[in-house]
């Protein structure tokens, strides 16, 4: 996994509640053993006008050629709700984005961003609709910086948290499954002492 | 403010205690998985990425694979769901032979959807923390189980250690009072609760479901309820394990036997939560007034009794509501105040995770019987298919005659599998076509690219098959 400090990029706003993961990737594009190949099919039903993906839609906000260098993705609340797919937060990673945010997100969707290392940043509401404000016509360049915890612009500033050991796996790209791996005496420690029937 | 006797927990702080491998200042605590499910879709990166850091699968006796979502509802032969579909079958055969998992493959007697597979064999045993890469996972909390669905990187993390990492959710208890009446089902039951709490009421919280009128629910009813937590952003469900857990899962083929399971249920019973645990949210639905349920909408919270109808964006005060409510008429093409009962439907599908068991196929059995001792058979304008959950509930259906009574009635009697609630496979929804469903979503395009979705019980799908519209069974 990448490391992630600060980044700064181009906002395209995306004016829908409850977009689930459905519409982040269809289920005919998960038919894929490996995990590349997602990123051309995000939000395939409204990018498209056709089946096949050769038509763009005029109309869907990424089609719109000042958002086609966008990098941080701000959504409505429960975003990413619906099935587990981690198929999802590859296609958003795959297409360009590092950073998504909303109001609340659905708990899977989430937890799977943190471990792929897309940002999934939570803000008040008041704060989303602040950033949906600016957003409009491509103007809204956002630095995220996840030492401080922040997402500014201009002279604006908002808070935002993320659990610390989620923060430290970011920060320094940590292997999860190396990490617990070397905790093997103390899981084994634990199935020394559960019950038969477990 | 009431005070919390620091002693008493809730189910859920039970099992998270007893599961808590270590929980260190700085890292999300960790927990010990005891059973993972796998299926093809899911997993295959979870192995690719084992295979690259050549690790090895910590305990594959505590993983279970079958073959579920893709495959197809008229063969048995791998091939028949296309390329994309066979090639993510073969590797999982591959990676469980590989890493030596237990695989319920094509054909095989154990094959089904893994929430359905997992209960009858008794893979699924309350007290435990079982996972698999589904959001559907949610089921087996209907035996008192924290059950809960991952991601890809978190199937691999079980793979490697048989741990996960979990940040602690919150707590709501949903009383549901009373008794529900006659006629209304288990899902009817979730739908209304799913339709009070709003799409992501539960978000953050793990729920546990209690009152009369799920302690009256059969384990088959309970997986029905806690299969569509998730649907309304719950990371999990519960229902405490009592006599008709336990008398389900005993002599259940993988299921502790003996004295081991009598030591079992012992500790099983210390399982519910203590009579003054506190919860963060408390919930209560008065069973008797829980209607039967059809979603008129883009997400299970939009749901309405079948008397009811279909509502108007000015019955909404919270402007998001408001605006989802618009751009669910338009692309459910329904006008507000229509009737419920006067919306027409061209396609029926029964099974799913959610209501494919043996009870679910009886239920929408009697209903078609009924109409079939009138001359009454499925309308010519619906194709309508049944989807069995598994090998063994269509064994079972078919030993009871049901296939007989469906195919009859001009039912399709498919093979089991995932099937058209999602669509991975060949049955999918046409552009326009309108479902009766007793799955789990209602999406936009979930069941097929512009279809419209309509979430029902068994009944009401057997209902609407026939009649070619929703129907008020007990008016």
């Amino acid at each position: 996994m990448e490391k992630f400090t600060t980044h700064t990029g181009l906002v395209v706003p995306l004016d829908i509640a409850n977009v689930d993961t459905d519409q982040i990737i269809p289920k005919q594009f998960l038919q894929k053993t490996e995990r590349v190949g997602f990123g051309k099919h995000l939000f395939h039903d409204s990018r498209y006008l056709d089946h096949s993906g050769n038509e763009p839609n005029p109309e869907f906000i990424l089609n719109k050629p000042e958002y086609k260098e966008a990098s941080i993705l701000l959504a409505r609340e429960n975003f990413g709700c619906g099935s587990s797919r981690e198929h999802a937060p590859w296609a958003l990673e795959e297409y360009g984005f590092k950073v998504v945010i909303a109001p609340s997100f659905a708990d899977i969707f989430y937890g799977n961003c943190i471990n792929i290392g897309l940002l999934p940043i939570k803000l008040s509401e008041d704060e989303i609709e602040q950033l949906f404000n600016q957003a409009d016509g491509a103007k809204l360049n956002l630095t995220v910086d996840l030492a401080n915890n922040t997402v500014s612009y201009g002279e604006v500033s908002f808070t935002f948290e993320l659990g610390q050991f989620h923060k430290y796996c970011l920060e320094e790209g940590v292997d999860s499954v190396g990490w617990t791996l070397n905790k093997l005496d103390t899981i084994k420690t634990f199935e020394a002492n559960m019950p038969a029937w477990q | 403010m009431t005070t919390a006797n620091t002693s008493s927990l809730t189910m859920y702080e039970k099992l998270w205690q007893s599961h808590l491998v270590e929980e260190k200042a700085g890292e999300t605590p960790l927990l010990y998985v005891d059973r993972h499910l796998i299926h093809e879709v899911t997993s295959p990166q979870a192995f690719a990425n084992l295979r690259f850091h050549n690790r090895p699968v910590r305990h594959p006796e505590r993983t279970i694979a079958t073959m579920d979502h893709n495959i197809s509802t008229r063969s048995i032969e791998i091939d028949a769901a296309g390329e994309g579909a066979a090639n993510q079958l073969r590797a999982l055969e591959k990676n469980c032979k590989d890493f030596g998992i237990e695989l319920f493959g094509m054909g095989h007697k154990n094959q089904g959807i893994a929430h359905v597979m997992g209960p009858e064999l008794g893979l699924t045993l309350p007290g435990t923390i079982i996972v698999c890469g589904d959001s559907h996972t949610a089921t087996h909390g209907a035996f008192g189980a924290l059950a809960f669905g991952i991601g890809t990187s978190e199937v691999e993390h079980v793979f490697a250690t048989q741990t996960l990492r979990q940040t602690k959710a919150k707590t709501m208890k949903i009383e549901v009072k009373g008794h529900v009446g006659k006629g209304i089902s288990a899902k009817d039951i979730i739908l209304a609760i799913i339709g009070k709490t709003g799409s992501a009421g539960a978000t953050g919280y793990v729920v546990e479901y209690c009152g009369e009128a799920i302690e009256a629910l059969s384990m088959e009813e309970r997986m029905t309820v806690c299969n569509m937590s998730i649907e309304f952003g719950a990371k999990a469900g519960l229902v405490a394990p009592d006599q008709t857990t336990f008398d389900y899962v005993e002599g259940k083929e993988y299921a502790p036997k003996g004295e081991v399971f009598q030591q079992a249920v012992s500790d099983w019973k210390k399982l519910k939560s203590d009579d003054d645990a506190v919860f963060d949210s408390v919930i209560t639905l008065e069973a008797k007034n829980i209607k039967a349920q059809v979603t008129w909408g883009t997400n299970p919270g939009q749901v309405i009794s079948v008397d009811g109808c279909v509502p108007s964006p000015d019955n909404f005060s919270d402007p998001i509501e408001k605006e989802s409510c618009i751009s669910a008429l338009a692309y459910m093409d329904l006008t507000a105040g229509t009737k419920i009962t006067d919306i027409s439907v061209n396609k029926v599908f029964i099974g799913s995770c959610t209501n494919s068991r043996i009870e679910d196929l009886r239920a929408a059995a009697n209903v078609v019987k009924d109409y079939t001792a009138k001359g009454q058979s499925v309308q010519s304008t619906v194709d309508a298919i049944i989807v069995p959950g598994s090998y063994r509930v269509k064994a079972q259906a078919e030993s009871e005659g049901l296939d007989k009574i469906f195919s009859k009635a001009g039912f399709e009697w498919r093979l089991p599998g995932c099937s058209m609630c999602l669509g991975m496979n060949d049955d999918v929804l046409g552009e326009g076509d309108r479902c009766a469903s007793t799955s789990n979503r209602n999406f936009e395009g979930r069941q097929g690219r512009g279809s419209r979705t309509h979430l029902v019980s068994p009944e009401m799908a057997a209902a609407a098959a026939i009649t070619g519209h929703f129907v008020d069974l007990n008016s």
